[in-house]
């Protein structure tokens, strides 16, 4: 074991764990944060999506130990202030999921995106996607919560 | 346990009502410990009290137990609307509590796609009735007759004088809220009546209402809590490692190595059952793939893959069944001038949930054993886990908490059991996290199925005779109600064996539309599972069970007649119909559509690789009728095909929320054209080999079609129906007939991938 200093949703965290221990486990384990999910343990679905320096990793396969001292933010960190972050407002406006136990890495992996590419075409889009899963099909719906979360931000710019 | 520390759970809901508004809003760890706490027992509430199903607090919240779950589909929010309407009172006012075994009746849990048309029955029932009991104590209270009064927003006022009012919060405050109530059915069709009579359709102004669900927000803003996130007071973490194949038998562990990591506690082992305890997740992890495990060599009791569906077809059933008998079919094809025969196969297919199983048990074989599980019909385990304990019924309570969508009975039943086991070991609570293959090789399967269709033709080009045969492995082998031990895969692997299969059927006019033939034969099989205990290859019900698979064979071969007598595929299932819904759903999708009327395949195919093609599907389930069509666009060179458009009739009776169903019918259609198209299970002589997201393939964004359009055929006169399964079930027929008309090749087994394409292009062209 060892003491591990983390940078969560803004807050320094210092956890004893063992460094190769996925940061899956550290942020739901030691530090109660739900949102990251277990799907699949071997970063093929993105359930445990965090963002590490705004890009959005997988925390199942990420050892603790690399995530030590970075920026890193859950769902629950994406309200500002309190406010929905507008990617989740348009995720609910879409009633975008079904059961949603996939929705953090498809929330999160969207913000990654229209971060680094506020307007992408449909083929960028479904790109940006292509190794998440949602079991329940609701893909259709969280397009076109993509799509609403990127007018909004060509509105609001 | 001291007997002062015993709450009833009337005192319970007053004294705590705080916490049940908030399980479903903010925090369920606190709840399931708290209420845990507060009984030595936990007998399941009898449903002829008002009482046991609604009460309403101080504050004027309506707290509504029921048996049912919400497994993604937005039922919860229906329930809420239906409540809402009856009594008057705000959507929000309305919380529910879901599949607590010791609060809620046993309403069969989930399953049918009957929650709302069957479980809603005893809700409006209820609520109807606390709404004339409400209207009676304020009748007194305010000196009217009670159709004297109007109920606004959960306040009672004199209708000539609203200044003269009483809350509803009031009223229950004063007076004892409760009814003897009339029972009838049980499980799904479990229904209660008092004294209040529902209100007309006609009045309606919640029911019907496109409101957002109560669920998503809070779950998209991170505040939401599954199973997953159940934490008990000195939880443990555990892990099962399977065997090394079917039948393999455990000769011995060394967990020397187990032993050296920080965190490691136990090693459990109860026949074959085996698994790993410790104090943190990681650690169990780590522990699970230190051990040494000597298995005996496993049986060989799979057919190679490739072999599959001739074992099918030479295998001697279990059981037959005929389902339909008139006129003379046998006689009729004998003597045909034209015959139409075609065969077709779907593979077992896994449920492969997207949050793998996840469960915690504590378990006190001398007192109260609590287990949280997202298993969507709680009330079956919890018969099931006290026949495992072998303890009274009571001293059992099963919580359901929301897991990931479970399709069926996808073995988040048999990770609840394998807690259970580990926990009774330990003497501990433990928390059970499945890995990704316990889940997609080691979890149930939906049965593979074989058909043999064949049908006359007359010199008139009319359909004369249909003969129908399945073959099918049991949807029942391991029973859709988990509620005996011999359910449950650790428990089988422990020695437990499995007597509660049942034998179900792929049938004609089930899972299939009754199209009406002058002759018709239909007879269905079921056939001997690989292997009696603990087989990766062991089969149950999986989202609409037998009905994808059925209606690929059905829906299929009815386009291959509709081709086989020159007419258009939808004009063609208009004419061998009856039922003027199911036509209904049929014209409202080709109207959607802009369907050209002509027989498929397509006439002019165009030169280039990529060619376009459309089909239907008709699904008739439950009361529910759905027509399907399928655009598709397939590249001849490569086999691949594409769906880039659905449009989608639906028919369920009343609709209670459009908006919800229309999200649930897009998903169906996409989890249904994955299944159609993507997923099959691979194994080899012992094991399943479908072990992830690389082996067991889904359908991902780049696949997605552009464009879905749903039809909504709302009938307020009529009872709702079942929306949860229908629309996942003619999907992969209408691909594949999109797949003809584009292309004039048949696929007749699915999944409908390139390399299926590709070869039934090659057939057709040198056809």
């Amino acid at each position: 074991m060892s003491r591990t200093l983390l940078k969560v949703n803004g807050q320094s965290r210092t956890v004893d764990v063992e460094p190769d221990c996925p940061l899956l486990y550290v942020l739901r384990d030691n530090l109660a944060l739900n949102n990251p999910r277990f799907g699949c343990g071997l970063g093929q679905c993105g359930a445990c999506t965090v963002l590490i320096d705004n890009r959005a990793v997988r925390s199942c396969t990420l050892p603790v130990s690399a995530a030590a001292g970075k920026e890193i933010v859950t769902l629950e960190g994406l309200a500002a202030d309190g406010n929905p972050h507008p990617v989740q407002k348009a995720f609910i406006q879409e009633q975008a999921f079904q059961c949603g136990y996939c929705l953090n890495g498809w929330v999160l992996t969207a913000k990654a995106l229209l971060d680094k590419n506020p307007h992408p075409s449909d083929a960028e889009m479904r790109t940006a996607f292509e190794n998440l899963i949602c079991r329940c099909g609701s893909h259709v719906r969280i397009f076109a919560a993509v799509r609403q979360a990127a007018d909004e931000t060509k509105r609001s710019a | 346990m001291t007997a002062k520390n015993v709450l009833s759970r009337r005192e319970f809901v007053k004294d705590t009502s705080g916490l049940l508004i908030g399980f479903s809003l903010a925090d369920s760890t606190v709840l399931p410990r708290v209420l845990a706490a507060a009984a030595p027992e936990a007998a399941t509430p009898s449903p002829n009290r008002l009482d046991a199903w609604l009460r309403i607090d101080r504050d004027g919240n309506v707290h509504v137990f029921t048996g049912k779950a919400e497994i993604g589909m937005g039922v919860e929010t229906g329930f809420a609307q239906i409540v809402a309407e009856e009594l008057d009172v705000p959507l929000a006012r309305v919380v529910f509590v879901m599949g607590d075994t010791s609060s809620t009746a046993d309403q069969g849990g989930v399953g049918g796609s009957t929650s709302i048309a069957l479980g809603s029955k005893p809700l409006r029932n209820v609520s109807a009735t606390a709404r004339a009991l409400l209207l009676r104590l304020a009748a007194k209270n305010l000196g009217a007759s009670p159709d004297e009064l109007q109920v606004r927003e959960g306040v009672v006022s004199v209708k000539a004088d609203p200044a003269r009012k009483v809350s509803y919060a009031e009223l229950a405050a004063s007076g004892d809220l409760d009814d003897a109530l009339k029972v009838s059915g049980e499980g799904f069709a479990l229904n209660v009546e008092g004294l209040g009579k529902p209100k007309d359709p006609s009045a309606y102004t919640v029911v019907g209402q496109p409101v957002p669900r109560v669920d998503l927000a809070p779950k998209i803003l991170g505040k939401w809590q599954y199973v997953t996130d159940v934490r008990v007071d000195g939880m443990l973490h555990g892990r099962v490692v399977r065997p090394a194949g079917v039948g393999a038998k455990l000769m011995g562990v060394d967990d020397s190595a187990a032993k050296k990591i920080p965190g490691y506690l136990q090693t459990v082992t109860k026949g074959n059952f085996l698994g790993v305890v410790a104090e943190n997740e990681w650690a169990a992890i780590r522990a699970a793939k230190a051990l040494r495990v000597s298995w005996s060599a496993p049986e060989r009791a799979f057919p190679e893959q490739k072999d599959l569906y001739q074992h099918m077809r030479s295998v001697t059933p279990k059981a037959t069944k005929e389902t339909l008998k008139k006129g003379d079919a046998a006689g009729v094809l004998a003597s045909a001038a034209k015959k139409v025969q075609a065969s077709y196969e779907v593979p077992f297919q896994s449920h492969a949930t997207m949050g793998p199983g996840c469960a915690v048990a504590d378990i006190h074989t001398d007192g109260l054993s609590t287990i949280w599980s997202g298993g969507q019909k709680p009330h079956a385990l919890q018969k099931g886990f006290a026949e495992l304990l072998r303890v009274p019924l009571d001293r059992v309570r099963v919580i359901w908490v929301e897991d990931a969508g479970s399709y069926g009975r996808p073995g988040f039943e048999d990770t609840a059991a394998d807690a259970v086991l580990l926990s009774q070991a330990v003497g501990k609570p433990v928390r059970v996290q499945w890995s990704r293959a316990d889940m997609t090789a080691w979890g149930t399967k939906g049965p593979a199925v074989v058909y043999d269709l064949a049908a006359a033709i007359d010199e008139r080009g009319e359909i004369a005779a249909v003969d129908f045969t399945s073959r099918a492995f049991s949807g029942g082998e391991v029973h859709f109600q988990p509620s005996d031990a011999g359910n449950y895969l650790g428990a089988q692997l422990s020695g437990v064996r499995n007597t509660g299969g049942v034998d179900e059927f792929a049938q004609w006019g089930v899972q299939a539309p009754a199209y009406v033939f002058a002759n018709i034969h239909a007879v269905s099989h079921v056939l001997p599972g690989f292997y009696d205990s603990a087989s990766p290859l062991r089969t149950t019900h999986l989202r609409d069970p037998e009905g994808p698979q059925t209606s690929f064979a059905v829906e299929s071969f009815m386009d291959e007649l509709a081709a086989a007598t020159g007419a258009d595929p939808i004009e063609f299932r208009l004419r061998h119909l009856d039922n003027a819904r199911a036509k209904a759903v049929l014209t409202a999708a080709a109207e959607k559509a802009g369907w050209e009327r002509r027989p498929s395949p397509k006439s002019n195919k165009g030169s280039g690789d990529i060619v376009t093609g459309r089909g239907v599907g008709l699904s008739t389930r439950g009361g529910t009728y759905v027509g399907t069509i399928a655009e598709v666009e397939v590249n001849r060179r490569t086999g691949a095909a594409r769906v880039t458009r659905f449009i989608c009739a639906h028919d369920c009776g009343l609709i209670i929320n459009p908006e919800a169903l229309r999200g649930t019918i897009a998903a169906n259609l996409i989890q249904s054209m994955s299944r159609g198209m993507k997923e099959e299970v691979t194994f080899d002589r012992s094991n399943v080999t479908s072990v992830d997201w690389i082996t067991y393939p889904i359908a991902r964004a780049p696949e997605i079609p552009a464009q879905v359009d749903i039809v909504l055929i709302n009938h307020p006169e009529l009872p709702p129906s079942g929306a949860g399964e229908p629309s996942s079930r003619a999907t992969a027929a209408a691909i594949a007939n999109a797949i003809f008309d584009a292309t004039g090749a048949r696929v007749r087994q699915t999944p409908l991938t390139p390399a299926r394409v590709k070869a039934a292009l090659s057939g057709a062209h040198s056809a």
